[in-house]
């Protein structure tokens, strides 16, 4: 345990000790208050008196997530390029420490700075909130699902982040990935209509939708686990190619 | 202390280490020589267990590598040939999280202290490693190493790229560290070696082709060793007559300096001391002798014949152990 916090502490100084992260948490608050502040607009011009759960937020939280979209490659491209660039991941692999807790320590800081993010969003609904209450149930199954897509995202990134030490590439990658899943099924017409069944099973779209609708579904609560669990295994397979590979 | 029997490893089609197979006892300092591309990296790699051989197997205080590479680990310090530093760390920061990874027993910052002590950190505590010389960014890695005092320590090139006053502290540092460990350090400089350590293995393209004592290897080379003879006289009567001495085989002038001083290696037969006959002759002839003493093999011109013999054996390894 000692170990694990060790390696945690280490991933978020790195994290929050530099820059970068700062700019891209104060683009993506930029970005999403921009949002906020439109779709607000949009739902007082043309949907007052509607269903503001409809009208509003789900429209907000989708256009979001095309923001953590955006800087997911931002947060994930260093974790284990920067130190296989460096040569730090050398030492990682020479110390008594297993595999899994170096993977876990870069997954779980990464996915530390989405917390702060996102759970900055939260100010949104609660501004409303304040000036009108209304029924709030459906918003906790939005950020279930926002977190759940969140990190399986992340493992994506952390996994690409593995394969090389470059960071810009691991970026660009994560970029096209996670952008990919997310707009699998966006052209149906596109598809063939055999395809259609598997390929909105394999869209990060087709099972965010229902959560932004606060419907919970163990289905899709499976499908985002799933990604994850898969991406974490790629990720074990990549630190070990070293045995083969006989590089960093 | 350390074992390994037929270490073989292969990267794809590439054979890096071949069948090396040596022991090390606990408080030797061993040296790994060998040109660049031998196979000392590679070594080093799969006794930290950063890799596993590919065939073969290596040992560290009874534990099999493959079998327990945590437990092998947590014995080992390590300075990789491009030292592994976080260069927005601090000194202090650093050490402090390495010694958390190896799970330091005691108080974490009082062996982070000892450690910076011992390696003449102090000063630089604070500062951003980043922002340190070569030399102390040398002195971090060798820190990083040795902080959880590890049973064997494994040294990748410790002097590579440093100037000529740091190799010699990181040298000292390394013989005021060897006490607690056993060391195993790779060069391809080879007055290094025989500086550092007692004895050495020679690398060739991923094999052993030799492994002694720094001195026994020289004195099975060379036999008796060379007489190193400075004096001034005539260069062409000189030669012939230390030639003519029982003793001598052979002469060669290495250089004549510009005030008339040559420098003279004399080469003998086994066993025998020419130096009182040489002195002798010289100064019957009424020569300026100025220095007579034995002339010290140079490892460089060791290494290059080893190299050669394994060669013309035509089965490079066959002379090794």
């Amino acid at each position: 345990m000692t170990r694990f916090l060790a390696l945690l502490g280490k991933e978020l100084r790195s994290l929050f000790g530099a820059p970068l992260v700062y700019f891209v948490g104060a683009v993506f608050l930029a970005l999403s208050g921009y949002y906020f502040y439109t779709d607000l607009n949009a739902f007082i011009t043309f949907g007052f008196g509607e269903s503001i759960f409809e009208h509003l937020w789900q429209r907000l939280y989708n256009d979001i997530v095309r923001v953590v979209i955006t800087v997911i490659p931002l947060v994930t491209m260093r974790v284990y390029s920067e130190e296989k660039n460096l040569g730090t991941i050398e030492l990682l692999y020479t110390a008594p420490l297993r595999d899994i807790e170096i993977l876990a320590a870069k997954y779980l800081a990464c996915l530390s700075v989405f917390f702060v993010l996102l759970g900055s969003t939260a100010l949104y609904p609660w501004m409303i909130y304040r000036i009108q209450p209304y029924d709030l149930s459906q918003l906790y199954a939005v950020y279930l699902g926002l977190f759940l897509l969140v990190g399986a995202m992340v493992a994506i990134g952390v996994f690409i982040s593995s394969l090389t030490e470059t960071q810009l590439i691991a970026a660009m990658f994560t970029y096209g990935a996670v952008l990919l899943l997310w707009n699998l099924s966006w052209n149906e017409a596109a598809v063939p209509d055999d395809l259609l069944g598997l390929i909105s099973q394999l869209c990060a779209y087709d099972h965010f939708e229902p959560f932004s609708r606060g419907v919970i579904d163990l289905k899709d609560i499976a499908y985002f686990l799933s990604i994850t669990t898969l991406m974490g295994f790629l990720t074990m397979r990549s630190m070990e190619s070293r045995q083969w590979r006989g590089r960093r | 202390m350390i074992r390994a029997d037929g270490l073989t490893k292969d990267y794809g089609l590439h054979r890096a280490v071949d069948g090396v197979s040596f022991s090390i006892e606990r408080g030797e300092i061993v040296g790994l020589l060998g040109p660049n591309g031998s196979g000392k990296t590679t070594i080093m790699r799969m006794l930290t267990g950063f890799f596993a051989p590919t065939a073969g197997s290596c040992s560290i205080a009874g534990h099999d590598v493959r079998a327990e590479p945590r437990e092998i680990r947590r014995r080992i310090g390590y300075l990789p040939e491009r030292v592994a530093l976080y260069p927005d760390m601090s000194v202090r920061a650093y050490l402090s999280f390495v010694a958390r990874i190896h799970e330091v027993r005691t108080s974490v910052s009082a062996a982070v202290d000892e450690t910076m002590e011992s390696c003449g950190l102090s000063e630089m505590a604070s500062r951003d490693i980043g922002k340190l010389s070569r030399g102390y960014k040398q002195r971090v890695g060798i820190a990083q190493a040795v902080i959880h005092r590890p049973d064997v320590l494994i040294l990748d090139e410790p002097t590579v790229g440093l100037d000529p006053r740091q190799i010699v502290e990181i040298r000292d540092l390394i013989r005021k560290l060897a006490g607690h460990s056993t060391v195993l350090l790779s060069t391809h400089i080879l007055p290094e070696v025989s500086i550092t350590c007692r004895r050495v293995l020679i690398l060739d393209h991923g094999k052993l082709v030799a492994e002694d004592t720094a001195e026994a290897l020289a004195a099975k080379t060379y036999g008796g060793g060379e007489t190193l003879v400075r004096l001034h006289g005539p260069e062409t009567d000189v030669v012939a007559a230390l030639g003519a001495l029982d003793a001598v085989s052979e002469v060669k002038v290495l250089d004549c300096a510009p005030d008339g001083v040559l420098s003279i290696a004399v080469k003998s037969d086994a066993g025998a001391d020419p130096k009182p006959s040489i002195a002798g002759a010289v100064v019957g002839k009424g020569w300026a002798l100025h220095e007579i003493g034995a002339r010290q093999t140079s490892l460089e011109d060791l290494f290059v014949q080893i190299l050669e013999e394994a060669e013309q054996a035509g089965t490079p390894g066959g002379s090794a152990t």
